[in-house]
């Protein structure tokens, strides 16, 4: 059975201690603002909107970070906290792409990074539809760092830093299968409280991480997609590899072969005539 | 004429100074990491390098398997001539593929790792191998050029002995990763536009690729026969020139039929923007040429066919830089513009494969100009000339 996280947006009051215990335990440096005093120039691609939402992306130094949105919906003024990481998912695109087999979705849960594996092509950068690889773009020798679901913690049987942390739970650590029940019971015990959705038990094949919320979730920039597997169309096409591969061999051999009969049979029509002018002559 | 090009020209100069600049600015992302000469960001994580180096530069090396297709498979030795220089450059933009990915990986030195490390579900794991495995059937097949320059008969009967089977590896291989860089887009069906975003994209790859393929050989021959003084057969690239509507006709029927099938036509009408670098790629890239390359006045003017080819090329280039950059969404609050630094390790690679032809087109029997006579259109084609060429492509197969 996959483990999973069950996130409820209700519960979660933007401490962002879950961020805190992240970089702990991932040995992740904090972002730098002020250096010997003076206050740091901001990178050219900071934004930030405004509230206590901070840092503004996920990056090589920051797996996880709690988003921070001032939704209205149904006439009610809402201020919804969501922690964003990687969402491990069911049918991760990120593993479907790297060429080494780096990333790799073990039967835990976890989405894990090989980094003895990885020549940094950065495709699952791209193939990711949430958005979350990240890349150490100043290093000199530079790896993918991503949210590792703290494998190397529940191979020891503890939880995830961030839950283990979360003073409201907010966060739920669990079976994933139990978690979508759980997560079912509670729309049902408040359905004025919640959406009824469960953002990640169908998203792109369903993920580990899973999410309820008091608005709709493109109100707080999840994006929003099929419940096909992103990976459904590259499989497909890498299926008809093989068999390419021996058609248009064969067609080649085929077309050479004709080229060759036809210009033997030329060249033997050519020589009976020279033959008949010769027998003329 | 001679005087002049013994003489160190200009246009020698600034490609130098390009292909030297080039050198510099790899050599310093070497040592301060991809962060320090590119705008790539975790936003964009794939920029120009890709997009023009790997996108377009396997795209626009297909004319190496096209014309090896046409002449040893089809039997059209009318193109023997230039087959050599189609490899030559077909070889040269594999090797700047290779090259700029060793600049753009994040661990260039772990590049062998795709050898050990096997992912068989991935397109860019097939595009690798067939990257490799191909640079290294086209250098066979250009191997007989240095060979008869050396004067080495053995391994020169060797590789002829084996040549039939090499142009049909690369062909396969070819048709493989062209079409294969498609797949890897498959990848992307949230961020890439619906417009380009078709599970038959590997398709459209290809055929493309094999469209480009002979407008690359005229536009190269073009200027190399102009660059060199080798004079060619105006027949030949004219023939060329034939092809061309054909592939790209079925290109178009495929493109747009997909759209009507998939119930997305309306797209190519829709107020975004990306809609006019639709209608720019398929207009300018595919309609124009075909109507064009159509006309048997334009085809027979080596000006008029030139410009086609770079239409072509052109329509190319633009198809994969939006495919895998301009209708493919970043991240939300990321902007990307390639960093100069950027546009200077591309160009000084391109420099440098210039460069390498120049050398090659001095120091190699290339071009067998002495067999190519120029000849009236129109002119029947002189058989005996022809059996001659013939006899020397089927030499040893």
């Amino acid at each position: 059975m996959a483990k999973g996280v069950l996130c409820d947006a209700n519960k979660c009051i933007g401490c962002r201690t879950c961020q805190v215990a992240c970089k702990q335990w991932n040995e992740l440096p904090t972002m730098e603002m002020v250096k010997d005093g003076v206050l740091q120039e901001r990178p050219k691609d900071w934004v930030n909107s405004g509230t206590l939402e901070n840092p503004p992306q996920l990056s090589a130094d920051t797996f996880t970070k709690v988003r921070f949105r001032e939704v209205e919906h149904d006439g009610k003024f809402h201020w919804v906290f969501a922690k964003i990481q990687c969402m491990h998912c069911e049918e991760p695109a990120c593993a479907e792409a790297c060429l080494v087999g780096a990333l790799e979705k073990t039967k835990d849960g976890p989405v894990t990074y090989d980094d003895r594996k990885c020549i940094g092509c950065r495709y699952c950068m791209m193939a990711c539809p949430f958005g979350v690889p990240t890349f150490e773009w100043e290093k000199r020798w530079p790896w993918i760092r991503k949210c590792t679901f703290c494998a190397d913690r529940q191979g020891g049987g503890l939880e995830p830093a961030c839950v283990t942390t979360c003073p409201t739970g907010a966060l739920k650590f669990g079976e994933r299968e139990d978690l979508i029940v759980e997560a079912r019971e509670r729309i049902a015990a408040r359905p004025d409280e919640y959406v009824d959705y469960i953002y990640g038990e169908r998203e792109v094949g369903g993920t580990s991480w899973l999410y309820l919320s008091p608005v709709p979730f493109e109100k707080l920039d999840f994006p929003t997609l099929g419940t096909e597997k992103v990976t459904i169309n590259p499989e497909r096409a890498m299926s008809a590899v093989p068999p390419a591969l021996v058609a248009v061999a064969a067609l080649m051999a085929g077309f050479y072969w004709l080229t060759k009969r036809r210009q033997k049979l030329s060249q033997a029509s050519a020589g009976d005539q020279e033959e008949k002018e010769e027998v003329t002559k | 004429m001679m005087q002049e090009r013994r003489s160190f020209p200009l246009g020698t100069l600034i490609l130098t100074a390009v292909a030297v600049l080039g050198l510099g600015v790899i050599m310093y992302r070497y040592l301060n990491g991809l962060g320090a000469i590119t705008d790539l960001s975790d936003g964009r994580a794939w920029g120009l390098w890709i997009s023009f180096d790997l996108y377009c530069g396997v795209a626009l090396a297909a004319g190496g398997f096209t014309l090896a297709g046409a002449v040893y498979i089809f039997g059209r030795r009318t193109y023997y001539p230039i087959v050599r220089s189609a490899i030559l450059t077909a070889f040269l933009g594999y090797t700047l593929v290779i090259l700029a990915l060793l600049v753009d990986l994040g661990q260039p030195w772990y590049i062998w790792h795709a050898l050990i490390y096997w992912n068989p579900h991935s397109p860019l794991f097939e595009v690798a191998m067939c990257v490799m495995t191909y640079t290294i059937v086209l250098a066979l097949e250009f191997s007989p050029a240095v060979f008869e320059r050396l004067n080495w008969r053995v391994p020169l009967a060797a590789i002829r002995a084996i040549q039939i089977p090499l142009v049909i590896a690369g062909i396969v291989l070819s048709t493989l990763h062209q079409s294969s860089l498609g797949s890897m887009l498959l990848m992307m069906p949230e961020t890439l536009d619906p417009l380009w975003y078709t599970p038959i994209l590997p398709l459209l790859f290809l055929f493309s690729a094999i469209a480009v393929g002979p407008a690359m050989v005229i536009f190269e021959s073009t200027l190399s026969s102009r660059a060199f003084g080798h004079r060619l057969g105006a027949d030949i690239l004219a023939g060329l020139g034939r092809a061309i509507p054909y592939i790209l006709g079925i290109y178009l029927v495929f493109k747009l039929g997909d759209l009507v099938v998939s119930k997305e036509l309306g797209l190519i009408v829709s107020d975004s923007p990306h809609t006019i670098l639709w209608w720019v790629e398929v207009l300018g890239g595919v309609v124009l040429p075909i109507i064009f390359l159509s006309r048997a006045s334009v085809r027979q003017s080596k000006t008029k066919l030139f410009w086609c080819a770079v239409l072509v090329a052109g329509g190319l280039v633009l198809n994969r830089f939006n495919v895998s950059w301009l209708a493919l969404g970043g991240r939300e609050g990321y902007f990307y513009f390639p960093h100069w630094m950027e546009f200077a390790a591309s160009a000084g690679l391109v420099a440098w494969a210039i460069i390498i032809v120049m050398l090659a087109n001095r120091l190699l029997p290339i071009i067998h100009h002495e067999e190519v006579a120029e000849k009236v259109p129109g002119e029947p084609i002189d058989t005996t000339q022809l059996a001659a060429r013939g006899g020397q492509v089927f030499e040893g197969s």
